[in-house]
């Protein structure tokens, strides 16, 4: 028998008892939705996740100086300047796997148009710590090599400040005042959004570093009175970059093997894969209880199908009769149980792109629709559908004609 | 030629501890082309024969011949290929697929047989309009009479052009009138060449085959040839009795 007829005969008997076969495979179409919804909020979550990292900065490594130690009370990461312009020199020369290195300086003041005010975070650093952040002017110019030559009074002012000192007003060549000191406004950097920890990248204005030290924050001249971002060439090679920089520092810093580092080096590129690590170990999890639901589901279509072999014990006598074989048999219970799961997954679908998208659009998250899983959920209710099928198929299969003829 | 011979064929069924001899060393042979009604009693072993020559079931013991092919020893799956090229079956209770259009029943042993859909189609529609259905051949099962569904079983057996049909109490479920018209149906086929066994209880029945065989406590107690009765003479006598029939 052709297999089209097969199928044929299964869709009939199928849509013989409609209300049936719908209850039947509601367990695949509520596991298979299920599924689909869940990675699709996972995915759109690792999504926003990877996105938000992307923003910090491409393949970034931090390198924070010392902690200061003052009658036992310790004062932390950043607390001591122990990294000196000489140490960023040496980085950008001696370590292969960075490719950017910059110093950011870091300073809170008040900043002040014409007639507004705004507290803001100021940062003194060189061009190279734009393209380690990746991130682009929006207008005007960035900071230029020439602007801390000559310690320029330029500043490049985030949008947020933007928006809170200028309004709508074009704020390119209007003057600044920080900390009373007037700066030319050059260039308003592009919005960047939210840090992972919810921190506003745009609230923030730029100066050269060099100006930085003079104007706002003296300290120091030898030493970095702030952090280095470093740049990797690669995202496989931060955890290169990150050894070099160390075994770099340990030896400029003279210190003993036994000795801790006067330094810690954060590797943002590690952190961003442990969160999708984690995001991933979650997606699996919602999808293994969900697979959990679809065998439900199959157990559901191996009932039915046994009540049906059941009822249709006279059809099958009499399909033998005119000359069925007991594969023909098999195969006709076997595609039953195939298409009615198959149906059940192309269901459980249309309801998990939908609820997914209901629930992205009532709680804002951002949804992402797999083709792969989706193709994946349908294959996989067949499967459930076939081992399923199989045993009640097989009973079918193996009736004797005579006792399925005489079965009232 | 011989289509069926049994040479002392034996089926014993076991229930529980009790050994039941449902057929005790019959030998019969059917001739080709011949009509032949098989009576007895119920226990008498007559529905065991009607099984083991329709290749539903095997002996236990004995040899059975179909068309020259020992069929006694074959797997299930070659007996359902002979059930489908050699044997066309009809039952007491129809066995018509349920909510099944006429054309689709008798296109299901074509179906099995692999014959493609055009073919099928062309001879389903041939044999419904053989057994005078052809006005009917969209209907469904449960839309017909006992006697329009029984035409159309005896349809789907001789779709595949069998050379055997076996016809288990055929008349079983209907009334006298209507038992002659598919008497008469049996009567043509067996003229044009097909051979027809009929298990029966009722000798009314009987009397339209050409040999009779009795059987009796498993074993074959009396085989005789007769004249048989003409159907279709009958049915015309029906008519005449009933003005209102003979005007339609």
């Amino acid at each position: 028998m052709i297999p089209l007829e097969t199928f044929r005969v299964a869709l009939r008997a199928l849509l013989r008892n409609k209300m049936r076969s719908f209850l039947t495979v509601l367990g695949i179409i509520i596991g298979v939705g299920a599924v689909i919804a869940m990675v699709a909020i996972g995915e759109g979550a690792k999504a926003q996740v990877e996105a938000s990292f992307a923003s910090m900065g491409s393949n970034l490594l931090v390198v924070l100086p010392g902690s200061t130690q003052s009658g036992g009370a310790r004062g932390g990461f950043g607390s001591l300047p122990t990294l000196t312009w000489d140490d960023l020199g040496a980085i950008r020369r001696e370590a292969p796997a960075v490719r950017y290195a910059a110093a950011q300086l870091r300073s809170n003041a008040q900043l002040m148009s014409d007639d507004q005010n705004w507290a803001t975070s100021v940062y003194g650093t060189s061009p190279d710590y734009f393209s380690i952040r990746s991130w682009r002017i929006a207008r005007g110019r960035p900071l230029l090599d020439a602007d801390l030559e000559s310690a320029a009074k330029i500043v490049v002012l985030g949008a947020t400040v933007v928006d809170k000192l200028y309004g709508a007003v074009d704020p390119i060549g209007q003057t600044v005042r920080i900390k009373n000191i007037p700066f030319e406004v050059v260039g308003v950097m592009e919005k960047k959004g939210q840090s992972p920890t919810g921190q506003d990248y745009d609230d923030c204005a730029f100066v050269p570093q060099t100006t930085f030290q003079t104007k706002i924050q003296g300290g120091l001249p030898k030493f970095i009175s702030g952090v280095i971002f470093l740049g990797a060439t690669s995202t496989e090679a931060t955890a290169r970059a990150q050894t070099q920089v160390t075994d770099l520092l340990r030896d400029r810093h003279h210190l003993d093997s036994g000795a801790d580092d006067d330094f810690s080096i954060h590797n943002l590129t590690e952190m961003a894969n442990a969160q999708a690590e984690g995001m991933r170990t979650l997606t699996t999890l919602l999808a293994s209880i969900a697979g959990v639901s679809l065998l439900v589901g199959g157990i559901g279509i191996m009932n039915i199908m046994l009540v049906s072999v059941t009822e249709r014990t006279r059809e099958i006598g009499v399909r033998m009769a005119v000359g069925a074989t007991p594969l023909n048999i098999l195969l006709q219970f076997l595609v039953e149980a195939l298409t009615l799961a198959v149906a059940g997954g192309m269901l459980g679908v249309a309801l998990g792109v939908f609820a997914a998208g209901r629930l992205a659009a009532k709680f804002g998250w951002p949804t992402l629709v797999r083709p792969d899983i989706v193709v994946i959920s349908v294959c996989f209710s067949g499967l459930v559908g076939v081992v399923f099928g199989l045993y009640p198929a097989r009973k079918a299969s193996q009736l004797d004609p005579i006792d399925a003829l005489r079965y009232e | 030629m011989a289509l069926i011979e049994l040479d002392k064929v034996s089926k014993v069924y076991r229930m529980g501890d009790v050994e039941v001899h449902a057929m005790r060393e019959v030998s019969l042979t059917v001739a080709e082309r011949d009509f032949v009604a098989v009576m007895g009693s119920s226990g008498s072993g007559k529905s065991t024969l009607m099984n083991i020559i329709g290749c539903l079931d095997r002996p236990t013991s004995g040899v059975y011949r179909l068309d020259g092919v020992e069929v006694s020893r074959l797997d299930r799956r070659a007996l359902a290929g002979v059930r489908n090229k050699t044997l066309g079956f009809v039952f007491q209770s129809f066995n018509l697929l349920s909510r099944t259009s006429a054309l689709e029943n008798v296109e299901l042993p074509l179906l099995y047989g692999g014959v493609p859909a055009r073919e099928r189609h062309q001879r389903a529609l041939e044999a419904l309009g053989r057994v005078g259905l052809a006005e009917r051949v969209h209907h469904r099962s449960n839309e017909m009479s006992g006697g329009q569904q029984q035409r159309v079983a005896v349809a789907r057996a001789l779709v595949t052009r069998p050379r055997l049909i076996l016809a288990d109490e055929p008349t079983g479920n209907l009334d006298s009138r209507t038992t002659v018209e598919i008497m008469v149906l049996f009567q043509e086929l067996a003229a044009a060449g097909i051979t027809i066994l009929l298990v029966t209880h009722e000798p009314d029945v009987a009397a339209y085959a050409s040999r009779v065989v009795v059987m009796l406590d498993g074993r074959v107690r009396t085989d005789t040839r007769q004249d048989p009765r003409q159907a279709a003479a009958d049915l015309a006598a029906v008519r005449d009795e009933d003005p209102h029939e003979a005007a339609s």
